[in-house]
């Protein structure tokens, strides 16, 4: 399909190939997501969403089977040209939101295009400012990490994970560590985001009443798509 | 953030900043090591220049004289001595053969820079009753005077020398009661007598040689030892000090005389100061690993401490390089601010031990040698320490699995 962000197909991953510990986690993976889909995935801890997300976020390869981001197929490609696909079409948002500590909000902000860029810039500076005032915090710009509550910290990273202008944001459990407050805060962040810019979402998350607003929930069990 | 700095340099300067106590020690590490290498290398290097100068100024570096005269066993025929056993023979003091001639060619070796001919030989001073053996050096005091520096050993009169002069040393003026201005009477072996007038007393520190040394003009030896236009020794000093042994070989392989140089007369001195320069390197290469270690020690904690951190710079799309230089700026950067620490902490200590360190006779312990290339130097060689201690954490950096650095 042309408006595909993401396909798999009969994707496997298997961990310890070849050794007596070797285990098959994924298996038979098939699924699609379109240009501005909001999919939930939910499944029992240790069904294999985290490690579907990794590979999905091109952090891990699969074992067998291809994944095709915008139509192309990534098991064909370098290191390099991975590290450059993911930093160009995907943004990262964790549950433990994982901001780096020795900077600011804005230079949490500004990290996916300085690393791409290599220099500073106005341009990217005034990208971060407006993706704070996006995410409501432009009074707190210049908040090292640690100095800010589990909400708005969360918020930051949904702002950095759109610096980069991704075309899909992969967001594992985001709201996990929130109260039911903040994590309503920033789901409604990330689905407005998603009506706006139409940037597909794919959220791993055991919120069922949050996965219910999702456009699609798909279920994990034992490595297997359960149900569509 | 400065538009000219590039990510990586940000991203090193912040995680050093983050983790300042970490830094501080560190820096203070490197620094204590710089500082020791510093003040270590200038000390030992000023007490070289002071021990060098001590025996090189008062001495030729390198030394040509008459070969031994040699018997050789009398022959009969082919493969037939006649006589076996060959007594030594006694050594005349005799002129060095074409010694002008062998001058001229000194002078044209361009590592040479000047040569002076003497005449040496023993002889009597005699003064009132008491009277002294002493060691005649007839020297040309403009050529001589930049091989031996007499001038800076002299404590009383003058350097002049003239056909009527005479300098000594201050125990054989104590011994022979005599001082600058006195009349002295040299008697050689040969009976030869003649009457000088000491123009000044040195001292060369040693009070051995302050017993024994005497100089007079060329000529007057020349006469008093019965040598006339000859002369025993050729006197040389050359550019490369530690060369001479190899350059002495080469005279002697090349010439009629024997060559010898500072280095084979002075052997013990040659290898103390030898010891000094081996011992002064092997300390500065276990500080140099001490810091290298200390700051591979403190960057791996910090990417064990940063591996979420350094996991979520590679999901946002930072590549390994990147990541690989940020941390190898890290280390060159620690290298560097240490070494500037170091090296102030180093010229510090050097001024305060200079200022408060004496020899026994009152005299400066070591010249304060504060070169500005021994900075640069040390500056250079902890930048690059750091950097090569810096890549074994970099490299483990750059390989960490993005997946594995985020689930921590």
């Amino acid at each position: 399909m042309a408006d595909e962000i993401l396909r798999l197909e009969r994707v496997c991953k298997t961990y310890n190939v070849g050794l007596p510990s070797e285990v098959e986690v994924l298996h038979d993976i098939d699924l699609e997501l379109a240009h501005g889909e909001f999919l939930a995935l939910m499944g029992p801890s240790g069904s294999g969403k985290s490690t579907l997300l990794n590979i999905v976020g091109l952090l891990d390869r699969p074992t067998s089977g291809r994944l095709l981001i915008k139509g192309r197929d990534t098991g064909l490609l370098g290191d390099n040209e991975l590290t450059h696909l993911r930093g160009h079409t995907i943004g990262f948002v964790f549950q433990h939101h994982l901001l780096i500590s020795a900077f600011t909000a804005r230079e949490n902000i500004m990290m996916p295009m300085l690393a791409d860029r290599g220099f500073p810039s106005a341009e990217i500076a005034a990208r971060a400012d407006h993706l704070l005032a996006e995410v409501g915090l432009e009074r707190f710009g210049n908040n090292l990490a640690n100095n800010m509550s589990g909400g708005q910290q969360q918020r930051v990273a949904v702002a950095r994970a759109l610096a980069m202008n991704p075309d899909l944001v992969l967001a594992d459990e985001p709201t996990g560590n929130l109260d039911s407050k903040s994590a309503d805060a920033v789901f409604e962040l990330m689905r407005r985001v998603n009506r706006e810019s139409g940037t597909s979402f794919l959220l791993v998350t055991h919120n069922l009443d949050l996965a219910r607003r999702c456009d699609r929930i798909i279920e994990v069990v034992d490595g297997r798509i359960a149900q569509h | 953030m400065n538009r000219w700095l590039p990510f990586e340099w940000i991203a090193a300067v912040r995680f050093l900043r983050e983790g300042r106590l970490q830094t501080a020690f560190i820096i203070g590490g490197i620094s204590i090591g710089v500082g020791v290498i510093v003040f270590m290398s200038a000390m030992l290097a000023g007490m070289e220049a002071n021990f060098i100068k001590r025996v090189l100024t008062s001495q030729p570096q390198i030394q040509l004289l008459t070969p031994d005269q040699v018997a050789r066993p009398l022959r009969k025929a082919a493969g037939e001595i006649e006589d076996a056993v060959v007594q030594r023979p006694s050594q005349r003091v005799i002129s060095i053969d074409q010694w002008p001639k062998i001058r001229t060619q000194m002078l044209a070796m361009p590592e040479v820079t000047a040569v002076s001919p003497t005449i040496t030989g023993s002889a009597l001073a005699i003064r009132g009753d008491a009277s002294r053996a002493v060691t005649l050096t007839g020297i040309e005091p403009d050529t001589y005077f930049n091989i031996v520096k007499v001038p800076d050993y002299i404590v009383s009169g003058g350097a002049r020398l003239t056909s009527e002069d005479i300098i000594i040393g201050t125990e054989l003026a104590k011994n022979l009661g005599a001082t600058v201005g006195d009349k002295l009477n040299l008697q050689a072996a040969s009976s030869a007598n003649r009457v000088l007038t000491i123009s000044g007393l040195v001292d060369f520190g040693n009070k051995g040689a302050n017993q024994r040394v005497a100089f007079i003009a060329l000529r007057t030896g020349q006469s008093l030892l019965g040598m006339i236009g000859g002369v025993t020794t050729i006197d040389m000093t050359i550019k490369d000090i530690y060369a001479a042994e190899t350059i002495a070989r080469r005279i002697q392989a090349a010439t009629v005389v024997e060559a010898d140089s500072w280095i084979a007369t002075n052997a013990q001195f040659y290898t103390a100061v030898q010891a000094q320069i081996y011992t002064n390197t092997l300390i500065r290469l276990f500080v140099g690993l001490s810091v290298a270690f200390g700051i591979a020690a403190v960057l791996i904690v910090s990417v064990i401490q940063r591996s979420k951190e350094i996991g979520i710079l590679r999901a946002m799309g930072t590549s390994r390089g990147q990541i690989l230089r940020v941390f190898l700026l890290q280390g060159g950067l620690l290298g560097f601010v240490g070494s500037l620490f170091g090296a102030t902490m180093g010229a510090l200590a050097l001024i305060y031990w200079h200022a408060v360190a004496r020899q026994a006779d009152g005299s400066e312990f070591f010249p304060l040698i504060l070169e500005r290339n021994l900075f640069i130097y040390t500056a250079v060689l902890a930048t690059v320490t750091g950097l090569l201690a810096a890549t074994a954490p970099a490299v483990r950096a750059a390989k960490l699995d993005p997946v594995v650095a985020i689930r921590g």
